[in-house]
C-alpha cells in the first residue's frame, strides 16, 4: 500500500507542478493546494501505514501507528491553509489592481 | 620605523581640519614637513657600515600576520626615494595647485599613498605587504581621479584600478601559496627556505602569480596601458606616483623576491624578456606621442622595462645597474615631469605641436629640461647620471654569455636606447627650440615662479652631482641595496671612462643613429603612424571591457526574463537533475516489499478517484468545476487519513478542506473566469515533461526511502510517556501542545500573520479608493 500512496503523492506533485507552470493565477493557487496535499500524503506514508491502532491510549493495546508524522501533518495542514487563504486574497487583489490574472503580463516596471 | 610608516596616515586625519585654513596658508605647507622629516630620519641610516634592521610588532599573531618592518639596503633606497621625492613633490604642488582646488582631498590621498608606499617597501610580512600594496592602488586611483569632473580622469582611474588590482589579487594568490609551502609569512625566512620553494611543484604558479602582480604595477608589457591614461592626474601626482615611486613597487617586489627565484631558469627568461620587450615597445611608442606627459609616460614604461630586464639578468653587475638606475630614473624623470607641469602651467597646453621656442622665454626651465632629457637619453657626458647606468646596462647585456638567443638582447637594448634617445631629444628640442607659436598658446608664456622651480632644481642637482661624483652614492648606499638583492657585489667603483670597450661603442651607436633618426624624424612620421595601428593594447582592453559588459548583459537577459514560469521551470529542472544525478551516482534507489501494509479495495478506489480528480484539475476550464475537483482531492486525503488511523488530522483536514472550498468559491466569484490554456503544444509538452518527471522523482524517492529504514522511530518514547509525562491519552495532541509545543506556538503565529495580512490587503484597497 505504501507504494500505491507513493504513486499517489507523485501524481499529486506532477499535477500540482503542471498547474504551477500555467499562466493564470488561479491555476497556480490550485497547484499550491495540490502540492500540499501531496506532501501530507508523503509524510503519512513515510510514517508507515496501518502499523497499529490509532494513537489514542487505550488500556491493553500496545501497538499504535506512529503519532509523530500525524502531529507534523496537523501543523502543516494549518500552515498551508494560512498560506492558501493569503494567496487567494492576494490573487484577488492583484487581479483587481492590474486587471489581469495572467502571470506573463505581470512584469513590473521598466525602471525598477 | 613604525612611526615613519604610520605618521603620514595619522597626519592625514588632521588634513581636512587644516585645509579649512587654506585661504591663509596653503595646506601643502603643513604636509611638507611629514616626508621631509621621514627623509631626514632615514637618511641617518646611510653609511658604509649600514646593516639591516628588523622591527617587530604584533598585529594578528594567531594568523602569523605581524607588523614586521625590515630595513635593508634595498628598502633604504626606496624609502629615501619615497620620502625625498615626496617632500619635493609636496613643495612643488604648493605652487602648482591653486588654493581654489580641493586641497584637503589632494593631500589626504597623497599622504595615504605615502604611508602605503613606505609600508610596501618596509614590510617583511607578505600579508602586510599585500595590504599596503592594495592601499597604493586605492590611493593612486583616488589621485588619478582627482579632477573627477573630467571624463578622461575617471576613465584613467578606473583603468589603472582594474589592472593593478587584478595584478594585486594574483600576487595575493602567489603569497598564499608561498605561505602554504614554507609555513612562514616572513620574507626573510622565506629567503632562507628558498630550497623548499624551488623544489615545490607550485613553483611556476607562484612565480607567475607574483610576477603578474609586479608587471601590472610596474606597467610592464602588455599591462603598460594604464600608465599613459594615468597622466590625467595632476602633474605632481604623475611625477611622484607614476615616475618615481608606485610604478617602482613592481621592481621592488621582483628585487625583493629575486634571492628566492634567482636560480630558477624561468625567472630569468620571463623577467628579462618582458623587460626588454617593454623597453623597446615603450620607447618606440613614446616617439609617436605629441603630449608632453604621454611622452614621459611611455618613457617611464620603457625605463621600467630596462630596470626589470636587468633584475631578470640577475648578474651582479646587472643588479647593481638596476639599483643605480632606479635612483637615477627617479631623479631625472621626477624633474622632467615637473618641467612638463611648469610648461603646462605657464603656457596652458602640453601639446608639443603647439609648443616651441620656449628656451628664451623660460631659460631656467629649459636648462633643467636639457639636463633631464640628456640624462634620460644616456648621452655620454660625465655630469649626467643616466649615462652611467645606461652603460652598465649595455655591459650587463653583453655579460649574459654566448648561449643561443640571449645574444639578441644587446641588439634589442641598443634599439630600445636609440628610440629613448630620439624621444628625449624630441621632448627637449620640440618644446624649447624652434619656431615660437605664441598665437597658438592659451596663455602668454613666462618663467615659472621660483617656488615651482626649486623642486626640479634640486632633482637636477642630484642628476649632476651623481653624474660628477658617482662613487659618492656607491659605497654608503647603492652597495647595500645591491647586496640585499644579490649577495655578490663586485662593482666597487663607478667610473666614467672604461677605455674603448663594447658598451662605449654601443653608447656611441645609440647617439649616432639616434641623432640621424631625430633629424630625419619627419620622414619617418608615416611609419610611426602606421606601425602600432590596430594592435594597440588599448583596443584590446576597451574591447574586453565592453565585451564583458555585453556578454554579462546577454547572460543575465537570457535567464532573467521576468517570467515566473521560466524561473519555476529552471528551479524545478535544477532540483530534478541534481536529485536524479545524485541518486544515480550513489546508487540511491532501493526497493523492498517488507512490512508493507495490505492494500484494500476501498483504499485503491479512493486513491484512484483522487488521481483522476488531480488530473482533472488541469483540464477544468470552469471556476466552480475546478474548485469541486480540487475539493474531491482534499476530501480524498481526509478519507485516507481516516483509513490510516489518524483521527485528528482527518478531522482537521475535513474542516480545513471545507473552509478552503468555501473560500475558493468566495474568491472565484470575484476572480476572472478560467480560460482554456493558450499555450503552444511545445510549451505544454515541456511543462508536462517537467511535471511528470518531478512526480516520478517524488515517487521513486518515496519508495526508496520507505524501503531503506536504518533505525527505529523515536515514537515509542511518545507512546510510553504521553500519559506519564504529558497527562493525556491522545498522543498526537500531547505531542502538539506538550512535547513539541513550540511548533504549535509558531503555527498559531503563522495563522495570525496570515489573518492580519488578509485584513491588510482588503483594508489597503479601501484606503486607495479613498485617495
Amino acid at each position: 500500500m505504501e507504494i500505491i500512496t507513493s504513486i499517489l503523492a507523485g501524481v499529486l506533485f506532477a499535477t500540482a507542478i503542471y498547474n504551477l507552470l500555467q499562466k493564470q493565477l488561479i491555476r497556480i493557487i490550485i497547484g499550491t493546494a495540490l502540492i500540499s496535499h501531496g506532501a501530507h500524503i508523503l509524510i503519512l506514508t513515510m510514517g508507515r501505514l496501518k502499523a497499529g491502532q490509532p494513537p489514542i491510549l487505550i488500556e491493553g493495546i500496545s501497538n499504535y501507528t506512529d503519532p509523530l508524522p500525524q502531529a507534523l501533518i496537523l501543523t502543516s495542514i494549518v500552515i498551508s491553509f494560512g498560506v492558501t487563504s493569503l494567496l487567494l486574497v492576494l490573487a484577488y487583489r492583484a487581479s483587481q489592481e492590474n486587471n489581469t490574472d495572467n502571470m506573463e503580463e505581470l512584469r513590473g516596471n521598466e525602471n525598477e | 620605523m613604525l612611526f615613519a610608516v604610520l605618521i603620514p596616515l595619522l597626519i592625514a586625519c588632521f588634513i581636512p581640519a587644516l585645509s579649512k585654513l587654506k585661504t591663509k596658508i596653503h595646506t601643502g605647507i603643513f604636509v611638507f614637513f611629514v616626508p621631509f622629516f621621514i627623509f631626514i630620519y632615514f637618511a641617518s641610516f646611510i653609511g658604509t657600515d649600514f646593516s639591516p634592521v628588523m622591527e617587530q610588532y604584533n598585529w594578528i599573531p594567531s594568523l602569523g600576520i605581524n607588523f614586521d618592518l625590515y630595513l635593508d639596503g634595498l628598502s633604504l633606497l626606496f624609502v629615501l626615494l619615497i620620502s625625498g621625492i615626496g617632500a619635493l613633490v609636496v613643495f612643488y604642488s604648493i605652487y602648482y595647485l591653486d588654493k581654489s582646488e580641493q586641497l584637503g582631498n589632494f593631500y589626504v590621498f597623497l599622504l595615504m599613498f605615502m604611508s602605503a608606499m613606505l609600508g610596501v617597501v618596509l614590510s617583511d610580512n607578505i600579508f602586510v605587504l599585500y595590504t599596503f600594496w592594495e592601499l597604493t592602488s586605492i590611493s593612486s586611483f583616488l589621485l588619478i581621479g582627482y579632477w573627477h569632473f573630467k571624463e578622461r580622469s575617471r576613465y584613467g582611474a578606473l583603468k589603472s584600478m582594474l589592472i593593478t588590482v587584478f595584478g594585486g589579487l594574483s600576487m595575493l594568490g602567489g603569497f598564499i601559496l608561498l605561505y602554504v609551502i614554507t609555513g612562514t609569512t616572513s620574507i626573510q625566512e622565506m629567503i632562507q627556505q628558498a630550497d623548499i620553494i624551488l623544489s615545490s611543484n607550485y613553483l611556476p604558479l607562484i612565480l607567475g602569480f607574483i610576477l603578474l602582480g609586479a608587471f601590472t604595477k610596474s606597467a610592464q608589457f602588455p599591462f603598460h596601458i594604464w600608465l599613459p591614461d594615468a597622466m590625467e592626474a595632476p602633474t605632481p601626482v604623475s611625477a611622484y606616483l607614476h615616475s618615481a615611486t608606485m610604478v617602482k613597487a613592481g621592481l621592488f617586489l621582483v628585487a625583493r623576491f629575486s634571492p628566492i627565484f634567482a636560480t630558477y631558469e624561468w625567472f630569468f627568461i620571463v623577467v628579462s624578456v618582458i623587460g626588454i620587450i617593454t623597453l623597446c615597445w615603450g620607447s618606440y611608442m613614446s616617439v609617436r606621442q605629441t603630449d608632453l606627459k604621454a611622452i614621459l609616460a611611455f618613457s617611464t614604461i620603457s625605463q621600467l622595462g630596462m630596470i626589470m630586464a636587468m633584475l631578470g639578468f640577475g648578474t651582479p653587475i646587472a643588479i647593481f645597474a638596476a639599483v643605480f638606475h632606479i635612483l637615477n630614473h627617479a631623479t631625472f624623470k621626477g624633474s622632467l615631469f615637473m618641467v612638463a607641469g611648469i610648461v603646462d602651467h605657464e603656457t596652458g597646453t602640453r601639446d608639443i605641436r603647439k609648443l616651441g621656442g620656449l628656451a628664451t622665454l623660460m631659460p631656467i626651465t629649459a636648462t633643467l629640461a636639457i639636463f633631464g632629457t640628456f640624462s634620460m637619453a644616456g648621452v655620454p657626458l660625465p655630469f649626467l647620471n643616466g649615462f652611467y647606468s645606461k652603460e652598465m646596462f649595455f655591459d650587463a647585456t653583453l655579460g649574459l654569455g654566448s648561449g643561443g638567443w640571449s645574444q639578441v638582447i644587446p641588439y634589442l637594448a641598443v634599439i630600445g636606447s636609440i628610440f629613448t634617445f630620439v624621444y628625449s631629444m624630441y621632448f627637449f628640442f620640440g618644446t624649447f627650440t624652434g619656431k615660437k607659436q605664441l598665437d597658438q598658446l592659451p596663455k602668454k608664456p613666462h618663467e615659472a615662479p621660483i617656488g615651482m622651480l626649486i623642486s626640479p632644481i634640486i632633482l637636477v642637482a642630484g642628476v649632476i652631482l651623481i653624474g660628477l661624483f658617482p662613487n659618492m652614492v656607491n659605497a654608503p648606499f647603492l652597495q647595500h641595496a645591491a647586496t640585499a638583492v644579490n649577495n655578490a657585489v663586485e662593482y666597487n667603483k663607478i667610473s666614467f671612462w672604461h677605455g674603448f670597450i663594447p658598451p662605449l661603442f654601443m653608447s656611441l651607436a645609440v647617439v649616432g643613429i639616434g641623432t640621424v633618426l631625430f633629424i630625419t624624424r619627419k620622414k619617418w612620421q608615416a611609419v610611426y603612424n602606421f606601425l602600432p595601428g590596430k594592435t594597440s593594447f588599448n583596443h584590446i582592453y576597451n574591447g574586453i571591457i565592453s565585451k564583458l559588459d555585453t556578454f554579462s548583459k546577454r547572460i543575465t537577459n537570457f535567464y532573467m526574463t521576468g517570467s515566473l514560469k521560466t524561473y519555476m521551470s529552471l528551479i524545478l529542472s535544477t532540483v530534478l537533475i541534481i536529485s536524479v544525478v545524485y541518486m544515480f551516482l550513489t546508487d540511491g534507489f532501493a526497493f523492498s516489499t517488507n512490512q508493507l501494509a495490505e492494500p484494500s479495495f476501498i483504499e485503491i478506489a479512493v486513491v484512484a478517484v483522487m488521481i483522476i480528480a488531480a488530473i482533472a484539475t488541469i483540464y477544468m476550464n470552469h471556476n466552480v468545476a475546478a474548485i469541486l475537483v480540487l475539493g474531491v482531492v482534499g476530501f480524498g486525503v481526509a478519507i485516507l487519513f481516516v483509513i490510516y488511523r489518524a483521527p485528528d488530522i482527518a478531522l482537521t483536514q475535513l474542516v480545513i478542506e471545507t473552509v478552503t472550498v468555501a473560500l475558493f468559491l468566495l474568491c472565484f466569484y470575484h476572480l476572472p473566469k478560467m480560460r482554456k490554456s493558450t499555450d503552444s503544444l511545445k510549451t505544454k509538452t515541456v511543462n508536462a515533461i517537467i511535471s511528470i518527471a518531478f512526480g516520478a522523482l517524488i515517487t521513486i524517492v518515496a519508495i526508496s526511502a520507505n524501503s531503506s529504514r536504518w533505525f527505529d522511530s523515536i515514537s515509542d518514547y511518545f507512546v510510553e510517556n504521553s500519559h506519564k509525562l504529558g497527562g493525556g491519552d491522545n498522543i498526537v495532541n500531547v505531542i502538539l501542545v506538550d512535547f513539541r509545543g513550540l511548533d504549535t506556538l509558531f503555527e498559531i503565529s503563522v495563522l495570525g500573520i496570515a489573518a492580519l495580512a488578509v485584513v491588510g490587503l482588503i483594508k489597503m484597497k479601501k484606503n486607495k479608493e479613498a485617495e
